[in-house]
């Protein structure tokens, strides 16, 4: 049985959407100004995919994430300003400056950590799986990552296991046709990379990554299957990155094979998607702009708290190293 | 007191602490069904269950990491590795995951996981199945690193590994599996970073760690009939470093010789000497030796594996010679 977004949940999802697309183009801007140290992946045009997929999720499950972590982060509901202040270096960042755009953990949300090896937390969310079995909750466990990481060892290593033992895992692979500057289908034969499942023999399912409620339905019922002990599923959300690999990423490869490529994609921007059906759904212009209004004010107050959070005192760099 | 082999002090310390504590399992390649590739885990599967007691498919970054995603969420896995070789399969997941994670989350995640690994040569197991990677995994932050020498540390020590809330590499050593220890009928939780000092001497401080205590104590023995007395520390954990012990017995004896059988080069030999010359150079008497493994593979044949592996009687020799350059 599909499962459908409910309509009441529009508003919602819409929020969440917004907040990442807002989220994003602060920390671009924050780049911009040279007040960013490092880099940062940006997750502008994947937010369908992961907030999709949190939508199905509840409140006590877990996700593993990726290198291009902030929007997983946002659709679980981690708080924005902490993850801004984390991003620039700050005291009141998640990990106390310890982490940056790449380590973002919120504990507290079952988000056990972006992650900066393409892969390393693939096993890390199936342990996790395993650990709700073990305990006997209903908890699944999420894990995204993107195309590129399907292809590392550890990507095969989990599923294995998760198929065999029929953990309660969802591989969310976020296809956005490069890893850096390598086009997937330069590396690799599979077309789908979902159909990566049969060899497993668990589900393999295939969607469009811009539509949030058939990345929301697919999850579902990926959920579901996973909380009735049946084990697994792969779930490939085709999708396309706005900006380059990182900010800064002038991402001249994209043009090879297609000159169109990045204005196809960006014509189907899942944000302004979402928020025409939202407004044919019913909602009010002003309902929506209401929602922007709020989504606005909680990243300008995110924005300040960042700027405003003290770097952390040069000692800390020795703590939590080890307990005790 | 009671006699026990090594190998079933480590499935005592197993037994008893997944008798304690329903949330520590024990996953790793045979370890289930045939109760482990040295016999360590024998009798646990049939007590504790599949779910409790683990084969995985051959996957160490798989299994590894599935470790520590199960420490973040409220287990205390213990996962063995065959051989400590293997470590490097799982590199990523030890190295930049499991302690690494503590600090990346600024504290707010706990990895209260215990890796255990054989290490040593002497088996005729050659370059891949030999070797002893204490000094490799002591170089990265965020992980203990234990070497148990006897039956009594082995249990001792296993059980505060399993109850420690730090990430844990445990190096057992392969050729102590079957040996047989005199141990304590009840043995108590070892602190980890502690060292022990396994006899008192006056002459020559010896540091060792894992089997080569055991050597060393040998070593002890004869030097005694030849009047060089020599104080045997048993390290214990390299990380964290009794650094008080060894500085404090160096005091004493102004002579120190490190051994330890991973690689020579960077190794522990390496790193206690230069804690030592930073804190008490003043103190030595004669230049600081060191035995390790020379930075060679292990090779296969028992002719060309001996003579290259720590021995008694190369403590002995370096031992004596510390003692003659000062006379
Ligand atoms: C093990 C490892 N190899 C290489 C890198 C460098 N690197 C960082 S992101 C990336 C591309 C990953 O591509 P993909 O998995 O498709 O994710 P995307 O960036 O497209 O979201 C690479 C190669 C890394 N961080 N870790
Ligand atoms: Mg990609």
């Amino acid at each position: 049985m599909v499962k459908k977004l409910a309509k009441k949940s529009f508003g919602g999802i819409y929020e969440t959407m917004y907040k990442m697309r807002r989220f994003e183009e602060e920390v671009f801007e924050f780049y911009k100004k040279g007040l960013m140290p490092g880099l940062a992946h940006l997750y502008l045009g994947e937010e369908a995919v992961a907030t999709g997929v949190c939508a199905a999720l509840n409140d006590d499950d877990y996700i593993g994430s990726s290198h291009r972590g902030h929007g997983h982060l946002v659709a679980r509901g981690a708080r924005t300003d902490m993850m801004m202040a984390e991003i620039l270096g700050k005291e009141g960042g998640y990990s106390r400056g310890k982490g940056g755009s790449m380590h973002i953990m919120a504990m507290d949300r079952g988000i056990l950590g972006a992650n900066g090896i393409v892969g390393g937390e693939i096993p890390i969310a199936t342990g996790a799986a395993y650990s709700a079995v073990y305990r006997g909750t209903e908890q699944v466990a999420v894990s995204f990552f993107g195309d590129g990481a399907t292809n590392e060892g550890t990507f095969h290593e989990s599923v294995n296991m998760a198929a065999a033992w029929k953990l309660p895992c969802i591989y969310i692979i976020e296809n956005n046709l490069y890893g850096i500057s390598v086009d997937i289908r330069d590396v690799t034969n599979t077309r789908d990379l979902a159909d990566r499942a049969k060899a497993y023999g668990i589900p393999g399912v295939v969607v469009d990554g811009m539509d949030v409620e058939a990345v929301y339905a697919a999850a579902a019922e990926a959920v579901d299957h996973a909380r009735k002990g049946k084990g697994p599923t792969i779930v490939e959300c085709k999708t396309y990155r706005w900006q380059g690999h990182h900010v800064g990423d002038p991402a001249v490869y994209r043009a090879r094979r297609d000159a169109d490529e990045k204005k196809d994609w960006m014509e189907r921007c899942p944000v302004r998607a979402f928020r025409a059906k939202l407004i044919a759904s019913g909602a009010s212009e002003a309902a929506v702009a209401a929602i922007e209004g709020e989504v606005e004010r909680e990243i300008q107050a995110a924005v300040k708290y960042a700027v405003d959070s003290p770097y952390p005192d040069a000692s800390e760099a020795f703590d939590d190293v080890l307990i005790g | 007191m009671r006699e026990i082999m090594y190998r079933d002090a480590i499935l005592e310390a197993l037994d008893e602490e997944m008798a304690r504590d329903d949330n520590v399992l024990l996953l790793g390649e045979d370890v289930a069904f045939i109760g482990g590739n040295f016999k360590t885990s024998v009798g646990l599967y049939e007590k504790y269950g599949d779910l409790r007691v683990k084969d995985t498919p051959i996957s160490e970054a798989g299994f590894v990491g599935m470790g520590v995603g199960m420490a973040l969420t409220g287990l205390r896995p213990i996962v063995e590795l065959m051989f400590s070789d293997f470590l490097l399969i799982a590199a990523d997941q030890v190295v930049n995951q499991m302690s690494k994670i503590r600090y990346m989350s600024g504290g707010q995640a706990t990895v209260p996981m215990v890796i255990r690994a054989p290490i040593g040569a002497g088996r005729s197991s050659a370059a891949q199945h030999s070797q002893s990677l204490q000094a490799m995994v002591a170089h990265f932050p965020g992980m203990k690193v234990v070497l148990p020498s006897t039956a009594q540390e082995a249990k001792g020590l296993l059980k505060s590994a399993i109850r420690d809330d730090n990430p844990v590499i445990f190096f057992e050593h392969k050729m102590e599996y079957t040996n047989k220890f005199d141990i304590d009928d009840d043995v108590e939780l070892i602190p980890i970073g502690k060292a022990d000092v396994k006899r008192a001497g006056d002459d020559v401080t010896i540091v060792a760690t894992s089997s080569q205590v055991m050597k060393s104590l040998k070593a002890a023995d004869k030097l005694a009939a030849d009047g060089i007395s020599c104080e045997v520390i048993d390290l214990r954990s390299i990380v964290p470093l009794d650094r008080d012990a060894i500085i404090e017995s160096v005091k004493k004896t102004g002579r120190l010789l490190i051994v330890d059988e991973a690689y020579e080069r960077c190794g522990v030999g390496a790193e206690i000497a230069a804690n030592v010359m930073e804190d008490v150079f003043y103190y030595l008497d004669a230049p600081i030796a060191r035995i390790g493994t020379p930075n060679v593979p292990l090779p296969f044949s028992p002719a060309l594996e001996f003579p290259i592996i720590p021995s008694e009687d190369k403590i002995i020799e370096k031992a004596r010679a510390l003692t003659v350059a000062d006379a």
